[in-house]
């Protein structure tokens, strides 16, 4: 493959970028339905949570301000993954499809292409209500303001961004393996969001064993806004674990790198 | 040119029995188009076997130590969202654009050549696909639930019999809106909007994010009664679950009774004005 220049990559990039938000913006009617209704998504999940509360006083040992700042965590970080590379899920259709072989013979890297080829623009307004749930969460939630605290504030979002991308991408590698997986990567990647929602006292047994630990969903929002709350882990994990959240989502994206890399080796276009 | 409508007019044959025929020819082929999708049924098992897990465990979290929320009791609930996943395929809430699709490439002429009228036959195949996703997909998350959650089990004799009558209207009652919001294509082309609507308000409004009662009664009961959103998946689980007394699941068995003749009025009302001003696209 003959790899431009990095400044070459970075302009072939932006052009992809600026074609695409041309594109989007010229259906305005259409676009602008398309941000509202994306924005509902993430708007009823927190409604939910508001209905949940509205029978009960408390879930899982949590009240209705905690669990928002679980529920802002969650909601920004996966809002802010699914608008960066949510895309990824198109995989199986670009194999099914054979535009997937399209991608490959170009002399840029795969992943990159693939997210901006279809950066979807309308769910820049998920991103921005999740952002305001947190904030708001952040803010009413009587937190005891320390330093500490401040840069957890600040590092656990982007963490859990990071997170939930690598969730995507790694999701997304089965389809090269199993060409009508679809549905089945939305288990780990919606289910996650939903699992990263509630505090994990809420599940139990071996299942919250495996998506808290095992996927390692509980570094996503449940331990940081233990920390940020200043709260004891009903489970009896010790405090520092909040602040486990940026490697372990270095780590994920880690396993996200090596997973597509081997996906991306297994490729056999479907000869379309 | 006058206006045609491209509908056929149906044989005056008033022979019923071949009636019966084609509709149940047409749904077997919809049984056996939706059989040959095998991974993608287990991959679908799977998925909601995840969101059962999901939950199962919050609305047990919500009921909490008092053990009962809403007047479900915790193995009320457990068979709710089981059954919930499980229904939620056969209904096929989500995903169908086919009749849009085929609205936007002209494809629809085909379909208004045939003697059947379009909302019988896209009917019968849609309940041809609930059959076999009443096997492939409502089974399996009945099955599995109970090995981890605590069930209810039906005590009435005539619950199970409503329980299939009460899916098999809501299977009618989905189709008619499915049918809609797709038939709006027929004025706007592109259905992204009425179809965003449609995702994001039938999940919440038909009981799969948190049962309806969980909502203020005055709330609960106007969606009840003044949309058809309950008929999909609220009603039929409350039926399962015996939440009311008999006479009242009749009752509302009685009102998605209502709701699926009345959808399926508008759907073929609103297939006759389209014909009027249909102009099939391309060459």
């Amino acid at each position: 493959m003959a790899e431009p220049g990095a400044t070459g990559a970075l302009r072939a990039y932006r052009a992809l970028l600026g074609a695409q938000a041309r594109s989007q913006a010229a259906y305005r009617t259409s676009f602008v339905v398309d941000l509202v209704g994306n924005m509902g998504a993430t708007v009823f999940d927190v409604l939910t949570v508001l209905v949940l509360f509205g029978v009960t006083r408390e879930l899982g040992g949590f009240t209705l301000r905690e669990t928002l700042v679980v529920v802002g965590l969650s909601s920004s970080a996966f809002a802010t993954a699914d608008l960066l590379v949510g895309n990824i899920e198109r995989l199986p259709r670009y194999v099914r499809t054979g535009l997937f072989d399209a991608v490959l013979v170009r002399p840029l890297a795969a992943l990159p292409q693939l997210l901006l080829m279809d950066l979807p623009l309308r769910k820049v307004s998920r991103a921005v209500f999740g952002l305001a749930v947190l904030v708001f969460a952040l803010a009413s939630a009587g937190i005891d303001w320390t330093p500490g605290r401040v840069a957890l504030a600040l590092v656990a979002p982007p963490a859990a961004v990071v997170f939930f991308a690598a969730v995507f991408v790694t999701t997304a590698t089965v389809s090269f393996y199993w060409i009508d997986s679809g549905e089945l990567a939305n288990s780990v990647t919606y289910g996650g969001r939903d699992f990263t929602s509630y505090p994990v006292t809420v599940y139990g047994g071996w299942f919250r064993a495996l998506f808290a630990y095992g996927m390692g969903f509980a570094f996503v929002s449940y331990h940081p806004a233990l920390a940020l709350l200043g709260r004891a882990d009903p489970l009896g994990l010790p405090a520092w674990v909040g602040w486990a959240s940026p490697g372990v989502a270095l780590v994920a994206a880690a396993v996200a790198a090596l997973a597509w890399r081997v996906g991306i080796r297994h490729y056999r276009s479907t000869g379309s | 040119m006058g206006s045609v409508t491209a509908t056929v007019a149906p044989p005056t044959d008033p022979n019923v029995t071949r009636w019966f025929r084609t509709f149940g020819a047409i749904a077997a082929s919809g049984f056996r188009r939706h059989a040959t999708y095998g991974q993608a049924a287990v991959a679908g098992v799977v998925t909601n076997t995840v969101f059962g897990f999901l939950r199962c465990y919050i609305f047990l979290a919500v009921a909490g130590a008092a053990g009962t929320v809403a007047g479900y009791d915790r193995a009320q609930l457990g068979t709710f969202v089981w059954a919930g996943q499980g229904l939620l395929a056969v209904i096929a809430i989500w995903g169908w654009t086919e009749l849009a699709d085929r609205i936007r490439t002209g494809e629809i002429a085909a379909d208004l050549l045939r003697p059947v009228h379009p909302v019988t036959s896209y009917l019968a195949t849609d309940l041809g696909r609930a059959g076999f996703a009443s096997l492939a997909r409502l089974l399996p998350p009945v099955v599995i639930g109970p090995f981890f959650f605590e069930v209810y089990l039906p005590r009435h004799w005539a619950t199970l019999p409503l329980f299939g009558l009460s899916v098999l209207l809501a299977v009618v009652v989905c189709f008619g809106c499915r049918y809609l919001v797709n038939a709006s294509a027929y004025w706007l082309q592109d259905v992204r909007g009425p179809m965003i609507l449609w995702t994001l308000g039938s999940g919440v409004l038909a009981g799969l994010y948190f049962p309806l009662g969980f909502l203020p009664g005055w709330l609960e009961a106007t969606l009840r009664y003044a949309t058809p959103f309950p008929s999909l998946l609220q009603v039929p689980l409350d039926v399962l679950v015996e939440r009311e007394p008999m006479p009242t699941e009749l009752g509302l068995v009685g009102l998605q009774v209502g709701w699926a003749v009345l959808l399926l009025a508008l759907c073929r009302l609103v297939q006759r004005r389209a014909e009027h001003r249909l102009v099939v696209q391309g060459g």
